[in-house]
């Protein structure tokens, strides 16, 4: 086997030096009766050729993104990453690497998340980041319990933009640790009146913006009640690049932000690995999840990293940690990071333009065409009314080799909103890709 | 009160005079490159990527656009691929050498993975395009489920938490749902977890309102059925147990000990961190094993990345199965008339009338395609006789490991087989002068990673080696003669060499005390001279 | 006059009349090694004897001190928090945790004095 080094001859002698007679005298502790004499019933090793055959053909089955006019969004965004990217995270010296518990031999993980956190303390308006989690819905989730920790109260209240997964992994947590969730009705037009449900029992208030249906929202009347009822406003984003031409949540009073940072540096994946944002005040840093990076110095008075503040962690805080989070999401955090160096702040800006120049160039076009806009101020995704099931609609369309966008009873089947349908436009898209859409629309 | 883990966190005053010594103009040692931080040389206006305006258009953004400066320096792209280039040559790797991490399995990862990753089918799909364009995707994930299922005699596994840590949520969630299913949700809230656990067992106990109840180990390193009997009663919920445990042993006693946790009433979550060590050698579904998450990063090669991603799996016993959360597979005929397809489920509403009663949802989306592909593509590399040779190679290498130095390092359980991975304990190092952390950082010098040391904190300085079944027997033998030279330097009394390790790294200790007391978790612009003077 | 109580724990209480000024002892501070973050009560808390009162945290451990008496809690050692190392440098002066009114003085009973926390110290090894 390709992947394993050991000869028979190398086992043989290994066993004598070790003094088992067989390999079966290591796995003597095995209950004899539910040991396994024959091997498990699956198929037997493969060359490489072999197993790229067979995943190609698989792979074979999917529509690319790149492949035909695509507009699906709605928390995971087609964008293009440079291919250095790729080339750099794929160094062995970053790719194969442990977690960096031993700093002297892992300098580069370790200033690289400590530029990584800069960066998104920066774009996010926000005083400190963390080394990142898992995804932006699980780290929706982490916000939400952080913000119990800090009021020491246990109520939630979602805003009907909140993206429906990341609603649900919240929702999912909170019953099982018996904590109360208000989920506000799907919201539409960012018209509801979530400032209402603020009270004395609120911990925190969770607000998307852009939110589901890509809708901007201003969060600076949410923070002012929150921070008077002494709640927190925790703000959520899922398209990060929107961060280059929006305003920040830091700068409109947000306690907690939490995002999903795919956008930048990442594919699609069909869902993963992606990587989570999570930005906080420095007042609230002992009680953050997750990793962190620090700057010090070593024994011969030279500036380096190291993980710091570990003792909110559950390797030493155990059942008092503030989280039971281990793993993050390194090697997608350096991606990002890599890519926003690359684009640097002009080009951050200057990307962020462009697609919200395509988004609201399409969204002109489609009122042009007749078809109703729900949205007023957005940044590159937006919804839109059609005629009948969105959910059809979209199976039609892409039969016909366009994705057209995420109907939205896919996520929010009981809202009675069957003829919803979120339209994402991104760089990507072409003049030629929109006039399609909108002929398809029409 | 006190637990303290005897590491010493802040680097003893250095000794040598010449420490402070310019050594080359750059601070540059040869191939080892000193290198800023992107802050300090890179530039606002610059861009490693060329993007042209758009063309007038009618912003729709409203009163909200950007005022805060965004403070993100930007580098051209060959200062980009030589900054990382420059900061990757810091770090070691599993690539580079032999990496005996205990308990992190770090195994050689098969870049045929990272090709099969980046298909495009794979990897430019979206998560919410329609189904009937991702057909292959899902065919990839019925698959991996079989081999999982098949591998661990289990009934079902919930494909979606992201990390081992979040399998072990997802597991006892499943639990929780079970017991209120049965009326039994808030009268059982105690979760037994041996003090030999992994911090996440009682952290993920805790964070889903369970109360730990923690049995001690025997002297001989496992936990006895008895202990478990005696701490079980009408208000145990679970029992989280990790197997092969911590300390590199199997549980022998853990028929017996599912066996009692089913008479109570309680549910048998077991940590899989380890499964490296019994893959295709016993199955947990045989064992009485209810839930158990699989790391993909540890047993099936995807790559550790510097800290993840990683994929954590959880495989459920029958009792379980209906509780697992959205997604799920399932089989669509409704979608397109006349055709019926493998689908993800993704709202509970469609499992009306089903068994199923999913607990909820773990995570946005469908989980860790890219883990997945990687992992499908390792297991159909190595195929069931290789799976069963892999785990026999690193059973095999943990021994050799342990018979090669047991007459020099002390073993804590006793001179007896482990499975992946062998521990040690300090009690050699008594009054030499020498820590285990000590003797860590003087393994880096010789140009290994140390191994997992204070860890599992039942053993006093615990250094836990995993020397996995890559690495080949000259490379074996080079480790154990390295870690042989190492202690008979200790026991020579070359105190020095271990005490001001590592002095061939690109950073000497550092000091944590400094970064804790006062942490700096960003660069900040640093104030100029005539301001910080008044 | 002023006599010192030592728990199990290795807290100690310095009685003066009805209060007491709580901290951990010399030999915990050591065990411990570099305190860097200190986690107190507020300010006129009331907790029962053995009930954690504070966090005291190092590099790589975090431990709980619990209240040697129950009582009130009537003053914090402020300046722990931008200089935990006072911990380290003076435990049984400087590096005090908090003041707590003495609820019931037979509970002093059931703690160590000095000779005893000694000879309990020995006991450890």
């Amino acid at each position: 086997m390709r992947y394993l080094p050991l000869t028979p001859d190398d086992r043989s002698l290994m066993l004598s030096r070790i003094g088992a007679a067989n390999i079966d005298e290591l796995f003597a502790d095995i209950p004899r009766d539910k040991f396994m004499r024959a091997l498990p019933d699956l198929p037997r090793r493969k060359s490489e050729a072999e197993v790229e055959r067979l995943l190609s053909r698989m792979a074979a089955k999917n529509t690319p993104a790149s492949s035909v006019p695509f507009f699906v969004g709605a928390g995971a965004y087609k964008h293009h990453v440079p291919a250095s990217v790729d080339h750099l995270i794929q160094r062995s010296e970053f790719l194969t690497s442990y977690t960096p518990y031993q700093p002297e031999i892992t300098q580069g993980t370790l200033q690289m998340l400590f530029e990584f956190q800069t960066q998104v303390a920066n774009l996010t308006g926000m005083e400190v980041a963390n080394a990142s989690m898992y995804d932006g819905s699980t780290g929706c989730h982490e916000a939400v319990l952080m913000a119990h920790r800090i009021t020491r109260r246990k109520k939630a209240v979602l805003s009907g933009g909140l993206h429906p997964h990341y609603a649900d992994v919240v929702r999912t947590i909170s019953h099982m640790a018996s904590d109360e969730v208000v989920s506000m009705p799907a919201d539409v037009t960012a018209a509801e009146d979530i400032i209402a449900q603020i009270d004395k029992d609120t911990s925190c208030v969770v607000v998307q913006s852009p939110d589901f249906f890509g809708n901007l929202r201003d969060l600076a009347p949410i923070a002012e009640k929150c921070h008077a009822k002494g709640a927190l406003l925790i703000a959520v984003f899922t398209e990060a690049v929107s961060l280059g031409l929006v305003e920040p949540p830091g700068a409109m009073g947000a306690d907690i932000v939490v995002g999903e940072g795919q956008s930048i540096g990442n594919g699609l994946n069909f869902g993963g690995p992606y990587v989570g944002l999570f930005a906080t005040r420095q007042k609230y840093v002992r009680q953050m999840p997750g990793r962190l990076a620090g700057q010090t110095q070593d024994a011969d008075g030279k500036r380096g990293f190291v993980l710091t503040l570990s003792t909110r962690e559950q390797h030493i805080r155990r059942e008092k940690a503030t989280s039971n989070i281990c793993t993050n999401s390194g090697l997608c955090a350096l991606a990002f990071s890599i890519h926003m160096t690359l684009l640097g702040e002009s080009g951050l800006r200057k990307l962020a333009r462009v697609n919200h120049a395509n988004a609201a160039q399409l969204a002109d076009m489609l009122s042009a065409a007749g078809v109703a806009v729900l949205n007023d101020a957005f940044f590159n995704e937006f919804t839109i009314r059609v005629k009948g099931s969105a959910q059809q609609l979209v199976e039609k369309l892409a039969s016909q080799g366009i994705l057209a966008g995420v109907p939205v009873s896919r996520l929010l089947p009981r809202a009675g909103l069957d003829d919803l349908l979120i339209v994402a436009s991104t760089e990507v898209n072409t003049d030629e890709d929109r006039a399609t859409l909108v002929e398809a629309l029409r | 009160m006190l637990n303290n883990q005897g590491r010493p966190t802040q680097p003893a005053n250095n000794n040598e005079a010449s420490s402070r010594r310019r050594e080359t103009f750059t601070g540059n040692r040869g191939l080892q490159q000193e290198e800023g931080l992107i802050f300090e040389f890179g530039r606002a206006e610059v861009s490693g990527v060329d993007i042209d305006e758009p063309a007038q258009f009618k912003p729709r953004l409203g009163k909200f656009e950007r005022k805060t400066p965004l403070g993100l320096p930007g580098l051209s792209e060959p200062e980009a691929v030589r900054h990382y280039v420059r900061l990757s040559q810091k770090n070691y790797s599993i690539d580079a050498g032999l990496y005996p991490l205990g308990s992190c399995t770090m195994k050689h990862n098969p870049r045929l993975n990272e090709k099969m990753a980046r298909l495009p089918g794979f990897s430019d799909v979206h998560p919410l395009q329609p189904q009937s364009t991702v057909q292959g995707a899902i065919e990839l994930i019925d698959e991996l489920e079989k081999w999982l299922l098949e591998l661990t005699g289990m009934s079902a596994v919930a494909m979606s938490p992201k990390a081992g840590a979040h399998g072990e949520a997802c597991g006892m969630m499943a639990i929780k749902a079970a017991h209120e299913a049965r009326g039994e949700g808030k009268s059982r809230h105690i979760v037994i977890v041996p003090d030999s656990a992994h911090g996440t067992n009682p952290a993920t106990a805790a964070l889903i309102g369970y109360t730990v109840r923690a049995v001690p180990a025997r002297a001989d390193g496992t936990v006895s059925a008895q202990a478990v009997r005696e701490a079980l009663g009408p208000d145990v919920a679970a029992i989280m147990l990790t197997n092969p445990n911590t300390c590199g042993l199997f549980e022998k006693e853990i028929v017996e000990i599912a066996k009692a946790v089913h008479e109570a009433g309680a549910y048998f979550y077991c940590d899989g961190a380890n499964f490296n060590a019994i893959m295709g050698k016993v199955r947990p579904g045989d064992l009485g094993i209810d839930a158990m998450h699989i790391n993909l990063h540890k047993t099936f090669s995807t790559p550790h990345g510097g800290g993840g991603p990683g994929a954590g799996p959880v495989v459920l016993s029958q009792a379980l199965a209906p509780y697992a959360p959205l997604p799920v597979l399932g089989v669509d005929k409704t979608t397109l008339p006349g055709k019926s397809f493998t689908c993800l489920i993704e709202q509970e509403p469609e499992l009306a009338g089903t068994a199923r009663k999913p607990f909820g949802r773990m995570t946005a989306f469908h989980g860790q395609m890219g883990m997945y592909v990687r992992a499908l593509s390792y297991m159909l590399s190595h195929g069931a006789d290789g799976l069963k040779q892999a785990s026999e190679d690193a059973v095999l290498n943990a021994n050799y490991v342990r018979a090669r130095l047991s007459d020099i390092m002390s073993l804590p359980f006793g001179d007896k087989p482990c499975m992946h991975e062998v521990l040690f304990d300090d009690k050699w190092l008594k009054d030499t002068g020498v820590t285990t952390l000590d003797f860590a950082k003087a393994m880096i010098d010789e140009g290994y990673h140390p191994m997992t040391m204070y860890f599992p904190l039942v053993v006093h300085g615990a250094m836990l080696i995993e020397p996995t079944e890559s690495e080949s027997l000259a490379s074996l033998e080079l480790f154990i003669m390295t870690l042989r030279d190492l202690a008979f330097g200790v026991l020579r009394g070359e105190t020095e060499r271990f005490t001001q390790a590592p002095r061939l790294a690109p950073r000497r200790r550092l000091d944590e005390t400094a970064a804790a007391r006062n942490p700096i978790l960003r660069w900040t612009k640093p104030e100029a001279i005539s301001v910080a003077a008044e | 006059m002023s006599s010192i109580r030592y728990t199990q724990d290795h807290e100690y209480i310095r009685i003066d009349g009805d209060t007491g000024t709580v901290g951990i002892s010399d030999y915990a501070q050591q065990q411990l090694g570099d305190v860097v973050f200190v986690e107190l009560p507020e300010s006129g808390k009331k907790i029962g004897q053995g009930e954690q009162a504070a966090v005291v945290e190092s590099v790589k451990a975090a431990s709980e001190v619990y209240a040697p008496v129950a009582g009130e809690v009537i003053e914090v050692n402020g300046a722990l928090e931008g200089e935990p190392g006072k911990v380290n440098a003076d435990p049984a002066g400087d590096g005090w945790f908090f003041k707590i009114r003495i609820g019931d003085a037979k509970q002093l009973d059931t703690l160590m004095d000095e000779n005893a926390y000694a000879e309990f110290l020995k006991s450890l090894g």
